[in-house]
């Protein structure tokens, strides 16, 4: 708490530094970063062991972290107030970049998620728009009266559905889902009357139904598989049961970094990138799940009490809805790799093996710190 | 901007998004707990299975074969060993198109059409994930260096060396010792799945067969870690295997190839025991077969070529061959008429050269009348009778017999029954009673029925094994010993029911019989019908006293209903040749039985093949040291 009560009214002009007597270091928050360290470091000891005490691995990721350290401290520099103004920009960049996909993407494995430059940089724009879509709902909903009105919402909608459904035709309907839970995170956020949320929630059930028609075999296979994983072990069925079989001997403390039978003898797959937390499970048992998701709660309850600190509307819901998509990647994957959601290929957040899904990590987290050290009064 | 600003309440939007924070924590809180729920649910009441499943996940029991017992001659001389082959084998799991493999190898390797069939075949048989199923066997030096240098090409198919039985006597021992085939499927039904796990022949003939768990020992296994696919990481634990036994046979390979070298590609049978033991010295059939060819499989084209060939390669002459024993019976039945004093051996008859049955036209002629047609023997004691064969003789000794106590006591000389201890596939022979024809034929016992008996001829049937076996009873003076092959096997473990033999005949009766058999050999410079049957072809220049007896026995029908030459049919009617010997008298070494499959006389054809072989035992053979075998070991 800060002593002096210089109240400003937030979203006009341009922020500046503020010394409140707390440890700040390059605008980073104390808190925060310290959180992200232990997860960070947990995660490297799994990584060492998932990939078979592979140190190359493991010196890969540290370079990754050390980008994404990097991005997050240069994101966290800029003031929210520029963050805002470019907020619709970025958005419309990144829909560009989107379209650009069609005429000019790289077609891996059947689908069109890659946009090539060559030699000089790849990319997936749908990670931009991880970012890109809640700064620009955010705002979006800024300077406008809230909880929205049926308009606001419905442009928002059209805001979040346009590149979500882009992405989903790539096809990439896992990403595209994320990202529109992430934009949708902001509508409610931002006041999303629950009566709306209701109705849109009964279309959605209703509709299901037409949606089991409407996606393709592979997806009701999955969802299928999440239901019965016997029904093709060696096959559909492979990745869940051995993940489960992983997860469960491990028993309460496991088998002990490295002596993972199922990770090491290549019976679970993905062990170092998807399902990496099946291998903590197996070998650090279940206290090795319970420490990692405490850290995990951390994490998200620093990130509110930072979202509650902002003091404007972007900058609260911009921070609200990334600690919230945050927690939703977790459940997501922890979810699937442990049988109770369908297999989506959602890494989990900081621990898991890959590139630029922790850049896109890193960068959320930047602009989480550059709305909470840009500001003047500190109410939590 | 303006007008929206005037519109923005700061206060309630904050409220509002404590009360949203606050909603979406509780949320997450909710889903954290979910999720911790689950993983420990999975963690405690899933954890016994889980563990079990990845332990199966992880280890294998790879079955770690014995290696197969020796078999070995008296001398140590190796009949079957295992020799190194290597096999190519496939893993049918890691083959992701297994057409465009096979054409791939099959150009490689450059295999047949039926190699090709038979690789089609074979993958297809493994039980259980990850087996690898043995699809190409014996592969040369280029055939492996071809697929080592491809190898990249060919996931989840491997060269692997295994043991498989080598018989480096080949066709020679192949009666004696039998064979082991590949496991085909029928096999596994009846086996022991774990006792053969990685096992891939088993004993199908002879001592092969009947030494199978001795011979096979106890199979190993190793506890192995295997990753997902299939590939082995490091052994766990284990059991080693137990190897099978070696087995020594009494068998002589020396012994044995001087016999083959006697019977010089005729067709025919001896075997030859050693009277002290009943040991089997020898025990061949001719024509043989090379064993070797079915140990790996052998293909449709060589089998029907063994099959159909008219000379029969796999029949085993000597333990299933049966004959009509002829003249050879003689001795036996002079034995029981002495033995019941039914005749004493000054009692003689006066031979004409036939014999009528009282009341009955017909004559049962001597088997000089038709060569010499100068009438029968003359005054014929049972010694003449037999060194001269004397037909009328044993058709009147046979008649006052009766065919009761004939076929009751020449039981005790073990016919019509299998007492070979250890020889599956022997066969029993035929000993004729009223009984048996009444059974089998509906008929009663004719007369004339125990006149043919009496010089071996009509319903009987012996096989050579049996005949040497009688003879070696004979040797002994009556002292039965069991027959067998092996010699370091206990004999309790091998009870079958024994002949009685005549040892509670007294001593006299022995003399005349004995002197009989030793005169067919060594009687001779006599005037003419004096000699012995058979001195004049091999007891001139013998430097060893042999007992011995010739027999021509009829052939009872050509085997087979195949078209063959005439000629080849006119040869297949001539008769059965037999002789039976044992030597030296005084202290009997061997015993044998010679047959030749439409080989003419006993003594002009057999005798020369007995002489030939006992002279080696005795002579070439003399003073060879019978070593103590001991179990040669080899891995």
């Amino acid at each position: 708490m800060s002593g002096d009560f210089v109240r400003r009214l937030p979203g006009g002009g341009p922020s500046f530094r503020n010394h409140r007597g707390e440890f700040t270091w390059f605008n980073l928050d104390p808190w925060l970063m310290l959180i992200l360290l232990s997860i960070v470091s947990f995660g490297l000891v799994v990584l060492h062991s998932a990939s078979d005490g592979n140190w190359v691995v493991v010196e890969a990721q540290l370079v990754r972290l050390g980008l994404g350290f990097g991005l997050m401290v240069m994101i966290a520099q800029i003031p929210p107030y520029f963050l805002l103004r470019a907020a619709p920009l970025l958005y419309g960049l990144g829909l560009i970049l989107l379209l650009l996909i069609y005429p000019f993407g790289t077609e891996v494995n059947g689908s069109r998620r890659w946009l090539r430059v060559p030699g000089v940089v790849n990319f997936q724009p749908s990670e931009l728009m991880k970012l890109f879509l809640p700064m620009v709902l955010a705002w979006y909903f800024h300077d406008r009266h809230l909880p929205p009105g049926l308009k606001p919402v419905v442009v928002s909608c059209l805001l979040l559905l346009l590149p979500a459904g882009l992405i989903i035709v790539q096809p990439d309907l896992g990403t595209g889902l994320m990202i529109a839970t992430s934009g949708f995170l902001v509508l409610i956020l931002a006041g999303l009357p629950w009566r709306y949320m209701l109705r849109g929630s009964a279309l959605v059930l209703a509709s299901a139904p037409a949606l089991w028609f409407v996606i393709k075999d592979y997806q009701r296979g999955r969802i299928l598989t999440m239901f019965d994983p016997e029904r093709d072990p060696l096959g559909a069925g492979w990745n869940i049961i051995q993940s489960k079989i992983a997860i469960g001997s491990g028993g309460f403390s496991g088998k002990g970094l490295l002596n993972g039978t199922q990770s090491h003898l290549d019976f679970l797959p993905e062990s170092s990138t998807d399902f990496i937390i099946a291998v903590l499970a197996e070998e650090l048992g279940f206290l090795g799940v319970v420490s990692l998701l405490v850290l995990y709660g951390l994490f998200i309850l620093r990130g509110l009490m930072m979202s509650l600190n902002a003091q404007d509307t972007f900058g609260r819901l911009l921070c609200g809805s990334i600690t919230f998509t945050f927690s939703v990647y977790v459940f997501v994957n922890i979810g699937m790799v442990s049988g109770i959601l369908p297999v989506v290929g959602v890494p989990l957040p900081l621990v898991s093996y890959g590139g630029t899904a922790l850049l896109t990590l890193f960068a959320g987290f930047g602009l989480m710190m550059s709305i909470h050290s840009h500001r003047r009064i500190t109410l939590l | 901007m303006r007008e929206a600003l005037a519109l923005k309440d700061h206060r309630s939007e904050s409220q509002i998004y404590v009360e949203r924070a606050a909603t979406g924590a509780g949320v997450v809180l909710v889903l954290f707990s979910l999720l911790i729920f689950r993983v420990g649910y999975l963690q405690s009441v899933q954890y016994s299975d889980s563990v079990a499943r990845s332990e199966k996940n992880r280890v294998q029991v790879v079955a770690r074969p014995p290696v197969r017992g020796l078999i070995l001659d008296r001398q140590g001389v190796l009949l079957a060993e295992n020799r190194p082959s290597r096999n190519l084998e496939v893993i049918p799991e890691q083959i992701v198109n297994m057409q465009d493999t096979l054409l791939d190898l099959a150009s490689v390797l450059e295999m047949s059409e039926a190699e090709t069939a038979r690789f089609r075949r074979l993958s297809g048989r493994t039980t259980r994930r990850f087996e690898s199923a043995p699809v190409l066997f014996d592969l040369s030096d280029e055939q492996v260096a071809r697929f080592e240098a491809n190898r990249f090409r060919f996931p989840g198919i491997s060269v692997q060396a295994k043991l498989v039985r080598n018989y480096p006597q080949g066709a020679l021992m192949a009666h004696a010792v039998g064979s082991v085939r590949r496991i085909n499927d029928q096999d596994t039904v009846s086996l022991n799945a774990t006792a053969y796990a990685s096992t891939d022949h088993i004993g199908k003939l002879g001592v092969e067969r009947f030494y199978e768990t001795e011979l096979l020992g106890q199979v190993g296994y190793d506890r192995v870690e295997v990753n997902a696919r299939g590939r082995m990481m490091r052994v766990l634990d284990g059991v080693k295997p137990i190897n099978g036994q070696n087995l020594s046979l009494y068998l002589d390979a020396g012994l044995q190839a001087a016999a083959d070298r006697a019977l010089d590609g005729r067709r025919g049978a001896v075997v030859a025991i050693d009277p002290k033991t009943g040991g089997i010295l020898t025990l061949l059939s001719r024509p043989a077969y090379d064993p070797n060819l079915f140990v790996q499989g052998i293909s449709h084209r060589n089998y029907n070529a063994l099959r159909t060939s008219i000379d029969a390669p796999l029949f085993n002459r000597a333990i299933q061959g049966q004959y009509q024993p002829g003249s050879t019976l003689k001795p036996f039945i002079g034995l029981i008429a002495l033995g019941s004093s039914t005749i004493t051996v000054s009692d003689s008859i006066e031979d004409p050269g036939w014999y009528q049955l009282p009341g009955n036209e017909r004559l049962y002629r001597d088997w000089n009348w038709t060569k010499t047609n100068d009438g029968g023997h003359g005054h014929v004691n049972i010694e003449k009778a037999l060194y001269r064969s004397c037909n009328v003789y044993f058709y009147d000794l046979a008649v006052r017999l009766g065919i009761d106590r004939l076929s009751q006591d020449l039981k005790q000389f073990g016919f019509g029954q299998v007492s070979v201890l250890d020889l599956p596939d022997a066969d029993a022979g035929l000993l004729p009673s009223r009984a048996w024809k009444r059974a089998s034929r509906n008929l009663p016992w004719y007369p004339g029925d125990t006149v043919n008996l009496g010089i071996g001829h009509g319903d009987i049937l012996v096989t050579p094994l049996q005949m040497a076996s009688a003879v070696a009873a004979l040797a002994n003076r009556g002292r039965w010993v069991a027959p067998r092959m092996a010699q370091n096997q206990p004999l309790e473990a091998l009870a079958r029911a024994q002949p009685s033999g005549a040892g509670q005949l007294p001593e006299h009766v022995w003399a005349p019989i004995i002197g009989g058999m030793e005169k067919v050999v060594h009687r001779g410079n006599q005037v003419y019908g004096e000699n012995g049957t058979a001195w004049s072809y091999i007891g001139r220049d013998i430097e060893y006293r042999m007992a011995g007896k010739s027999g021509t026995a009829q052939v009872v029908a050509i085997e087979q209903g195949e078209v063959y030459e005439a000629a080849m049919i006119e040869e297949r009617k001539r008769k059965h040749a037999w002789f039976i010997a044992f030597a030296p008298i005084e202290d009997p070494k061997i015993a044998l039985a010679v047959l030749l499959e439409n080989g003419g006389g006993g003594s002009e054809y057999a005798a020369p093949v007995a002489r030939e072989i006992i002279d080696y035992y005795l002579l070439e053979g003399a003073g060879r040291q019978v070593p103590n075998v001991e179990m040669v070991s080899r891995q």
